[in-house]
């Protein structure tokens, strides 16, 4: 057994010596992408990898992704590395990589950081996000129109306000169909757990719901609606394979438009600083088709407010929206400031759950 | 000589999953291999990574050298980075000088709290302190979160889960122009402290002899109970070093993505090194190391993320496989 052992590993040292190098430089742009959870086949990381692909398709430009990056010193390192190897163009796409990526930036002032969903910038770091809560907004209306008993189940991730903000847009568009619908919240504290969401969604479903709507990475609460004959809106992506019989549409993101914008920008050194937030007009977000059971006179309904939405002439914030107690929030004739939409911690009124 | 032999072989097999998927696997493990030891900066990741492996390791082998199957290192530090957090949050005026040491006790404290309630259960109620340090591990994470989320949460964070930034009082500095900090020092004093313990000391040796048979120390009248006990907390209290570390030196706050499996990690390595100081630290290196190449080897060759788990687990069984293959020998039988 241990000569067999030794053996093995003579083979192996002498098949190592004598490995060459890898990737020999060029003059290529390269791009990196840092994903929070693996790629799979839908979700949050699946779209990102999307838009990669079609910066990859670009001539003269490299990309490289890590998957399931845990935000804090591991986010660092990773970050670090790819600037150390010369990558000229870095997106991190979680919020808690934000505090590790103003860190290195300050370490490569030639490298170009571009953050998801944060709020800090630096000479040579910028941050982005999408309206995705005018998506929610549209998607929640479809719910609201779907829905029997008037009550909707959304499994969300954490209570912060990225998510908080889409739960609030969501039951606004599910009560502009359906002032008397209610959405029942539970919080998985997961970004991608497929088992935890499904199960998540199963508690909902036994309570009453009969559409569920998520905040989470993996189909699996499309999943569990269709397994109970009821309807289901999905996001990040287009979850109609997972769930053809439940899902009645979802709120997906397109970051391929403005990411080539982006690479284009710091290849002809045009690039700057900025705190983007392009909303539907831009495409950067925006609804799955509709499926089957989704009736015309609906689809019609949501594709006129889309059309309004885009142009400008309504908006999902507007007043008057009560908190849960009752308390006018924002007033008629008003509508939300992106400070105060990037700083929500308040549920609107029809939401059911806490923010705990 | 096992393990040597055992990452070898695992590394095999490696080789053989990478050709699999069509990618030169040679070629892989040398990017692998440069991403974790091959340059002063990958060295420096991977001590930086490998101390708070270390001192959680540190801390289940004491226990386990009673045979005492202390599972909680991921509560524990969970427990020590709220201890330490604590003091920041309330005295963040005071001086280094004065926080650090507190910071340091109140996260030996905590995790130590941390490990002595299994241990109590297990003396008193011959609890299982598998099953209750397993499940209080869920405990303490759950209560960090509601601190983050809830009374500690930073006014400035726009509503997200994490502490303010510790006072530069509050940090553990770096050692020099390097990223490795102080912390490193500490885990090498805890190293030969558990050596010089195990080697010269009288409770030392009874554990030995505890662990090795509980019915011997019961007729040499060996406290068997002050053991489990002194062994639980001493081994919270390192696990809870590694948490105070972990938010003083590396994130600078205490936030939710401190948890990273650093506690069951712990329990392979104690496994892979036999429970000695020497081959914990080059087993926390080696499993710290491999999580860092193999975000190089990503980055290099977008191998997937699952690869490194799949490679630590495959070294685990060919050691644990290597180790009873070294003990019985295989004689091959005809059927009859």
């Amino acid at each position: 057994m241990r000569k067999g052992c030794l053996l093995l590993g003579m083979i192996f040292l002498v098949w190592m010596v004598g490995a060459g190098g890898a990737g020999a430089a060029d003059e290529a742009l390269k791009v990196g992408f840092i994903y929070v959870s693996p790629v799979g086949d839908a979700g949050w990381s699946y779209a990102h990898e999307q838009a990669r692909l079609a910066v990859e398709a670009l001539e003269g430009v490299r990309t490289a992704f890590v998957e399931d990056v845990r935000e804090g010193p591991d986010s660092e390192r990773v970050m670090r590395n790819m600037a150390r190897k010369g990558y000229d163009l870095i997106f991190a796409t979680s919020y808690g990589y934000m505090d590790s990526m103003l860190k290195v930036a300050g370490e490569f002032p030639d490298t170009v950081f571009m953050h998801c969903s944060g709020y800090k910038l630096a000479p040579n770091m910028g941050n982005y996000f999408g309206r995705i809560y005018q998506a929610r907004y549209l998607s929640g209306m479809a719910a609201g129109a779907m829905t029997r008993g008037g009550q909707i189940g959304y499994v969300a991730a954490f209570p912060i306000p990225e998510v908080i903000r889409g739960i609030n847009a969501f039951t606004i568009g599910v009560r502009a169909v359906n002032p008397k619908a209610t959405v029942r919240v539970v919080w998985t504290k997961t970004w991608y757990d497929p088992a935890t969401e499904k199960e998540a969604a199963k508690s909902l479903l036994d309570v009453g719901c009969d559409v569920i709507a998520q905040h989470q990475d993996s189909p699996g609460p499309q999943e569990a609606a269709q397994e109970r004959g009821a309807y289901s809106v999905g996001y990040n992506t287009d979850m109609s394979a997972f769930a053809p019989r439940a899902h009645l549409t979802a709120a997906v993101w397109n970051w391929a438009p403005f990411y080539l914008e982006v690479v284009e920008s710091v290849r002809n050194g045009t690039w700057k600083s900025t705190a983007a937030w392009p909303g539907m007009e831009k495409g950067i977000v925006g609804l799955a088709p509709f499926g089957p059971m989704v009736p015309e006179s609906v689809k019609t309904r949501i594709e006129q407010e889309k059309a309004r939405l885009i142009n400008g002439e309504t908006r999902v914030f507007a007043g008057p929206i009560k908190d849960q107690q009752g308390n006018l929030k924002i007033a008629a004739g008003e509508t939300a400031s992106d400070e105060a939409l990037l700083g929500m911690t308040w549920l609107v009124e029809g939401v059911v759950g806490t923010t705990e | 000589m096992i393990l040597g032999l055992a990452i070898v072989l695992s590394l095999s097999v490696s080789a053989l999953l990478l050709h699999w998927q069509d990618k030169p696997a040679r070629d892989a493990l040398v990017i692998l291999f440069q991403g974790a030891f091959g340059s002063w900066h990958a060295l420096e990741d991977c001590t930086i990574k490998a101390v708070p492996i270390f001192l959680c390791s540190l801390g289940v082998a004491v226990a386990f050298r009673l045979q005492v199957w202390n599972i909680g290192a991921e509560g524990q530090f969970a427990m020590g980075a709220i201890g330490a957090t604590w003091v920041v949050l309330q005295f963040p005026q005071w001086p280094a000088f004065l926080l650090l040491p507190a910071m340091m006790a109140a996260a030996a404290l905590g995790g130590g709290f941390c490990g002595l309630i299994p241990a109590l259960l297990k003396v008193r109620l011959r609890a299982n302190e598998i099953i209750v340090s397993l499940m209080l591990n869920y405990v303490c994470i759950l209560f960090l979160e509601y601190l983050v989320y809830g009374p500690w949460k930073d006014p400035v964070s726009f509503g997200f889960p994490m502490t303010m930034v510790f006072p530069p009082a509050a940090i553990v500095g770096a050692i020099g122009s390097s990223r490795l900090n102080w912390g490193l020092v500490l885990a090498l004093a805890c190293a030969v402290g558990f050596w010089i313990f195990f080697r010269f000391s009288r409770l030392g040796y009874e554990l030995k002899v505890c662990g090795e048979s509980p019915r011997v120390a019961g007729y040499a009248r060996l406290p068997y109970h002050g053991l489990v006990i002194a062994v639980m907390v001493t081994g919270g209290a390192l696990a809870g070093w590694a948490g105070f570390l972990e938010v003083s030196a590396t994130l600078n706050r205490l936030q939710p993505s401190i948890m990273v499996g650093y506690g069951y990690t712990a329990i392979v390595v104690a496994w892979l090194a036999r429970l000695s100081p020497a081959s914990i630290a080059a087993a926390s290196l080696l499993l710290a190391g491999l999580r860092v190449g193999v975000e190089n080897l990503q980055l290099e060759m977008q191998v997937p993320a699952a690869f490194g788990g799949i490679m630590e687990g495959v070294l685990l069984l060919t050691v644990l496989a290597g180790g009873f293959f070294v003990r019985y020998r295989v004689r091959w039988r005809g059927f009859s």
